[in-house]
């Protein structure tokens, strides 16, 4: 008997572009088992989504165009429930964005799953999946068991080594949902508008390997954060301090009312390290503050601790790693 | 019109906490309402001042959580409603979910909810799935994250800003709606709020009350199970040094050095 299938669901752009952290899920989905992609969009994946989808493990793609607004999460959990309904897999792996935890409960509702959300990885133990979390500001660190025969789980980015397979296309399977218990999903919703953000030209910050920070220290100016992370190839976050301020746009705040980050490199400048930043934040690999309050929190959770002025330390810095990387 | 307020009870945030079998320690004292429900109740108030509505603040949680209660009742609500039963404990978002909505289904009893408020995440557990459960739950259309919202004509619509796009919701009453922290700025409760708060009543509701089946909720109920809790080990050979003109150097050299370039 085959084992069964894993399924992902693709994040993707509104014009159908792969979202990065998917490449992380669909290698995490690889040591468990076949893994599927779930595309959830009138328009189906083109030709170079399947390829991506492929070359980093999917085999099959189901395609599920909703009858109704496939922006809307419970939309989405019902079509993912009917692809459950169809070939029964053992998990469904989602990113971790607000509205996929929202999708992850929604169909946990839907089919009675196990879910858990916020996870930093995922082992399966004699057949049960545990999956490891998080909590507290990262302090603590706790491994939950899914006791349910379908496991939920939305994973934070980096919890995986990307995977190039080099298979060919995914293929691709299409399913339909009933226009009715489309309807009835929406429960009477109706999108008014939608603007998607244009893309950054740097990393998504969800799924940065190098995220610079900037806080009230930089007051208001930008410039040495933002050219630090480009020397750094990585991208750029704030406090809330910052974005409230309108230095730079609420989706770069990080912390627990914003993006939660876990970077292999973690760079905040003028940052005091407030718990609620840190809960978005303390699961870096290496953490750098540069502050000039030797008594700034950040420096009890930093790996490299500078205390200094941004404003001078920054660029110094990104002037030497442009000589080093020249 | 009738608004029901769902916040959670939360170990303070500056607090060390600590978790005992897996699940929070909440004898540790000092906890507070879940600062991310302030704006779900502030958000209440500011709709029950335009349109006369009842608001009713509602928790599922152990003693303590009629604290949480009782500062929605100091910032301005008309009642609070207290779920507390020992069978709770270890309860996931599933069990929490189906009381909360039995609870809500009980307010409805004295007249109909129009809408269903809470915060967008509780800032212990920050799971932040609650909502969408309730919605599916109690059937009502679900509108979260809003960071703006309006009633009219017996519907609501928010605005909501996701990690990459911005989206504006419309649906008809009654709904739930959940907000973020940069919908509102809660107030704080005056003297006399807190005074008039000692007279507001709050019924406190069992299971049984409810009329809700005890294996649906607590640890045996739970569809996940904490195997095990650790406190993360400090991060070791931290380094801490001072500018001497050569800092950004140093910087450089410490991400080379670590191979973090
Ligand atoms: C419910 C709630 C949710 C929240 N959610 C979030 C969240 O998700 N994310 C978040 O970030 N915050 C959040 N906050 C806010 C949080 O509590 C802090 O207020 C905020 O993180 C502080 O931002 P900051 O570090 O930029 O500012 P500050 O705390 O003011 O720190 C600025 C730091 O810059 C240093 N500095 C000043 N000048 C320089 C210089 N020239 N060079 C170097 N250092 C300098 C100072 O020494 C100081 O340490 C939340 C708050 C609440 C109540
Ligand atoms: N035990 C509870 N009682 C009442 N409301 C709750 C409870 N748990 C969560 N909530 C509400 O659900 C929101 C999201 O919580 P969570 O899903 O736990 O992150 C909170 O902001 C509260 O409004």
């Amino acid at each position: 008997m085959a084992t069964a299938p894993v399924l992902v669901l693709i994040d993707h752009t509104d014009d159908g572009a792969v979202r990065p952290a998917v490449r992380e899920l669909l290698a995490l989905a690889a040591r468990f088992g076949s893994v599927h992609g779930v595309w959830v969009d009138p328009v189906a994946p083109g030709a170079d989504a399947l390829a991506e989808l492929g070359a980093h493990g999917a085999s099959q793609v189901h395609v599920v165009a909703p009858n109704g607004e496939h922006h809307l999460t419970p939309v989405v959990a019902e079509a993912i429930a009917v692809v459950v309904g169809s070939v029964a897999p053992r998990a469904v792996l989602l990113t971790n964005s607000f509205e996929h935890k929202e999708v992850a409960g929604v169909l946990g509702v839907r089919t009675g799953a196990g879910v858990v959300v916020d996870a930093a990885g995922l082992e399966d133990s004699d057949g049960t999946f545990v999956a490891t979390k998080s909590v507290f500001a990262a302090t603590w660190t706790t491994r939950c068991a899914i006791r349910t025969p379908l496991a939920v789980v939305a994973v934070k980015p980096n919890a995986a080594e990307v995977v190039a397979t080099g298979q060919g296309p995914a293929s691709v399977e299409v399913h339909a949902v009933d226009a009715e218990a489309a309807t009835a999903a929406a429960r009477g919703v109706e999108l008014v508008e939608r603007t998607e953000r244009a893309p950054s030209g740097r990393p998504d910050l969800s799924s940065a390997q190098v995220v610079v920070v900037g806080g009230r220290g930089t007051d208001g100016d930008f410039g040495p954060v933002a050219d630090l992370a480009d020397v750094l190839g990585g991208a750029v976050g704030a406090t809330r301090v910052a974005t409230d301020e309108g230095w730079i746009d609420h989706e770069a705040q990080i912390g627990q009312t914003g993006v939660t980050v876990s970077p292999r490199l973690y760079i905040g400048a003028g940052v005091s390290g407030a718990v609620h930043h840190r809960g978005g934040m303390q699961s870096a690999g290496t953490i750098i503050a540069v502050n000039n309050d030797p008594e700034a929190p950040i420096f009890e959770i930093a790996d490299l601790g500078i205390v200094g002025d941004l404003r001078t330390v920054l660029p110094a810095a990104t002037q030497e790693l442009r000589r080093l990387l020249g | 019109m009738r608004i029901v307020v769902c916040v959670k009870h939360v170990p303070d945030l500056m607090a060390e906490r600590r978790l005992v079998d897996g699940h929070v320690d909440r004898d540790q004292g000092d906890g507070t309402l879940n600062e991310l429900d302030e704006n779900a109740v502030e958000a209440a108030l500011v709709l029950a001042a335009e349109h006369e509505a009842e608001v009713v603040v509602l928790t599922v949680g152990p003693d303590d959580a009629v604290d949480a209660v009782r500062r929605g009742l100091q910032m301005g609500a008309d009642r609070g409603v207290h779920v507390l039963d020992d069978a709770l404990a270890g309860s996931d978002v599933f069990g929490t979910a189906t009381v909360l909505a039995a609870a809500v289904r009980h307010v409805e009893e004295d007249g109909p909810v129009d809408l269903v408020l809470t915060g967008m995440a509780s800032l212990d557990g920050l799971t932040s799935m609650l909502p969408a459960v309730l919605a599916a739950e109690l059937g009502l259309p679900q509108l979260t994250l809003a960071t703006e919202l309006a009633l009219t004509d017996g519907s609501v619509q928010v605005r909501r800003d996701l990690d990459h796009a911005t989206e504006v919701l419309r649906a008809p009453l009654p709904a739930l709606v959940s907000v973020t922290d940069q919908s509102n700025d809660p107030r704080y409760p005056a003297f006399a709020g807190i005074m008039a708060a000692r007279k507001k009543p709050v019924e406190q509701l069992s299971l049984e009350d409810l009329g809700v089946d005890a294996s649906f909720v607590g640890a045996q109920g739970s569809r996940t199970e904490v195997l095990d809790a650790a406190e993360r080990p400090p991060r070791e050979n931290r380094v801490l040094i001072t500018d001497e003109g050569d800092a950004g150097a140093r910087l450089a050299a410490y991400l080379v050095d670590h191979k973090l370039v």
